[in-house]
């Protein structure tokens, strides 16, 4: 039997272009993923996502630039490379009249080292639904059946391409301890996602593209630089949401704690989210933590209080739910 | 946290020390092939519209013909006739094989195009001719189940007398294999003319009915004009019920053939040309992925 090195980064990619007509799909992207890492990759519909993946899938043929996938150009891979990735596509709805069981059993011999089907058919929550058919099956169960189908073979290097659309939040959550499970295990994972709490909780980095193009590539916590931007204050003063923004929250939530002497009404200290930065870097929206700038509301903000100025950032996404995604680190 | 559901996940070995991973023989392309017959025949027989269709279309066809026909024994040709339902049998057999070979393959590749079940499969290691393989193995056990149901049926039901020599059934299989192959050939083929998976079967049925009332299977094909005749010789249809007639019909029945004669090295030469064609061509023009699909 003959072994093989795996060195080397899973995916490197150097200045890949994909154009169809004149309109430029991928205009020179660079990725490293390193081996073992949770890789997701953000960005809004069109801006060359799945045209990338596909590209590093072996299914779309680039018009430039290198492209190495586990070692292998997957423009002239054979089935053996095949066998060593697994793919999750969007939106596939086939193989409806055979059961769940049977699906899984059946991709398992194409394999030559698969999974065990029952422990994927489990790992996938899918064991109460095994003689079940696909047809019958919920949007997030036919999604997880996708996914035991992607892991069956054991892959080294597992795609994922929306993987938790149509999920309910229990589902979303079961299925990200298996995809950290299959990461722990050594499985490298390449992701997009939509669901930016979904790359907050799962990636170890994460590359945004826009237009074709990586604007941003770093570990979730830092992207975009997002570990130096301002925080919000929050509290209620005289039934009156005030908030403002600051650099030096601590100073600030020390002020309001001298003032009351006790506990601050409502106080809340909220960092820029994942998805406040990922909206500025896609620029549908420029974020006011960017400018520091004074605005209208709330009323009754003093500004001699404090050297920071206020904004109003209730219109901004992610504010809402910011304890949710607290108690999940 | 609350438990992992994929906490049984057992890791091997090798992923402890990720760095060496055995390189393991992939499954031969004969296993393969089994495996792909073996599912498409699972999937197939839960279709129970395509079922009906398909498998049944040609049993009650000629239960149809030998009924309204065949009343008060009424015959076909010069005395003493040939019986209405042994005369329209072959031409039952030949559009049956059409239907489950033809029909069948280009409209299930279609939609399973359109399903993204073809990108699916061409996402594994499966080689595509296992696929292929598949597809022609499965094709070939369902059009021999549906040919021996639709000739017990005719021999118990409509009391049809069926072939007792040798050289007939040898006929018969050999019109049949090349038939099937032929049609599972350009069915493959054809898979990727129709636009959608929703529009296969508005695509694929119109061309086989046409074929069917052309081609001898419905009317008398000695009745039907000459130029009608010369169309239909130019497609498959004609030349396997032609075969079928050979072989189910008593040698009197020559005097209604137009070429005087059951022309079997013609009927070889045209489904084996249809064969290579479509092979080519369907080798040529597959495609794995939607046309919406880049």
């Amino acid at each position: 039997m003959t072994t093989q090195t795996s060195a080397g980064p899973a995916i490197r990619v150097r200045d890949l272009h994909k154009h169809y007509g004149p309109k430029r799909a991928v205009d020179g992207i660079d990725l490293t993923v390193e081996r073992g890492e949770i890789f997701a990759v953000l960005g809004p519909n069109g801006a060359g996502k799945t045209t990338t993946i596909e590209i590093l899938e072996g299914f779309r043929v680039r018009d430039g630039g290198d492209v190495s996938v586990l070692g292998v150009d997957p423009h002239r891979a054979d089935a053996h490379w095949r066998s060593r990735i697994g793919v999750v596509l969007q939106s596939v709805d086939d193989q409806a009249e055979l059961t769940v069981g049977e699906v899984v059993r059946h991709f398992a011999r194409y394999y030559p080292d698969p999974r065990d089907p029952d422990e994927v058919i489990d790992a996938v929550g899918l064991r109460d639904k095994e003689r079940t058919r696909s047809r019958q099956l919920s949007g997030g169960q036919r999604r997880r059946l996708d996914v035991a189908l992607g892991m069956i073979g054991r892959p080294e290097l597992l795609f994922l391409d929306e993987p938790t659309t149509g999920f309910d939040p229990e589902a979303r959550h079961a299925f990200w301890e298996l995809i950290l499970d299959l990461r722990d295990q050594g499985t490298t994972i390449l992701l997009t996602t939509h669901y930016l709490d979904e790359a907050e909780r799962l990636a170890d980095r994460c590359a945004v593209i826009v237009d074709g193009r990586v604007v941003a590539l770093d570990a979730p916590a830092s992207l975009g630089d997002r570990a130096s931007r301002h925080a919000v204050v929050r509290w209620t003063e005289e039934g009156v949401a005030r908030q403002v923004t600051t650099a030096t929250p601590t100073s600030v939530v020390s002020h309001l704690a001298a003032r009351w002497s006790g506990e601050v009404p409502d106080l809340q200290v909220l960092r820029p989210t994942l998805e406040d930065v990922y909206l500025s870097l896609i620029g549908e929206r420029s974020l006011a933590t960017d400018e520091d700038t004074t605005q209208g509301a709330p009323a009754g903000h003093d500004p001699a209080l404090l050297d920071a100025a206020a904004l109003d950032l209730n219109a901004a996404p992610g504010l809402g739910a910011p304890d949710l995604k607290g108690s999940l680190r | 946290m609350t438990t992992a559901p994929a906490a049984g996940l057992t890791a091997r070995a090798t992923s402890d020390a990720p760095a060496v991973r055995p390189v393991r023989p992939l499954p031969s392309l004969l296993a393969l092939s089994i495996e792909r017959t073996r599912i498409e025949l699972r999937q197939y027989s839960r279709e129970r519209d395509a079922v009906v269709f398909i498998f049944a279309y040609p049993i009650i066809m000629l239960a149809i013909f030998a009924t309204v026909f065949g009343q008060d024994g009424a015959t076909v040709g010069p005395e003493p006739g040939i019986p209405f339902g042994q005369y329209f049998l072959p031409g039952m057999v030949a559009t049956g094989v059409l239907l489950s070979s033809f029909q069948n393959v280009a409209m299930s590749i279609a939609i399973a195009r359109d399903e993204g079940a073809l990108k699916r499969l061409r996402a594994t290691p499966l080689p595509p001719a296992a696929y292929f393989l598949g597809k022609v193995g499965s094709v070939l056990i369902s059009s021999f189940a549906q040919m021996g149901l639709l000739l017990v049926v005719a021999r118990l039901v409509f009391g049809i007398d069926l072939p007792t020599t040798a050289d007939r059934w040898l006929t018969f299989a050999w019109v049949l294999l090349l038939g099937t192959a032929t049609g599972a050939v350009c069915g493959v083929a054809f898979s990727s003319v129709p636009r959608s998976g929703k529009s296969a079967s508005a695509v694929v049925t119109p061309i086989v009915l046409v074929l069917q009332f052309i081609s001898g299977v419905f009317f008398m094909f000695s009745s039907l004009p000459s130029w009608m005749q010369q169309v239909a010789s130019l497609f498959p249809l004609k030349w396997m019920a032609q075969g079928m007639r050979s072989v189910f019909l008593p040698d009197t029945a020559l005097a209604m053939e137009p070429a005087g004669s059951w022309e079997h090295g013609m009927t070889a030469a045209v489904l084996g040309a249809y064969l290579l064609v479509g092979l080519v061509l369907g080798v040529r023009t597959f495609r794995w992925r939607r046309r919406d699909d880049g």
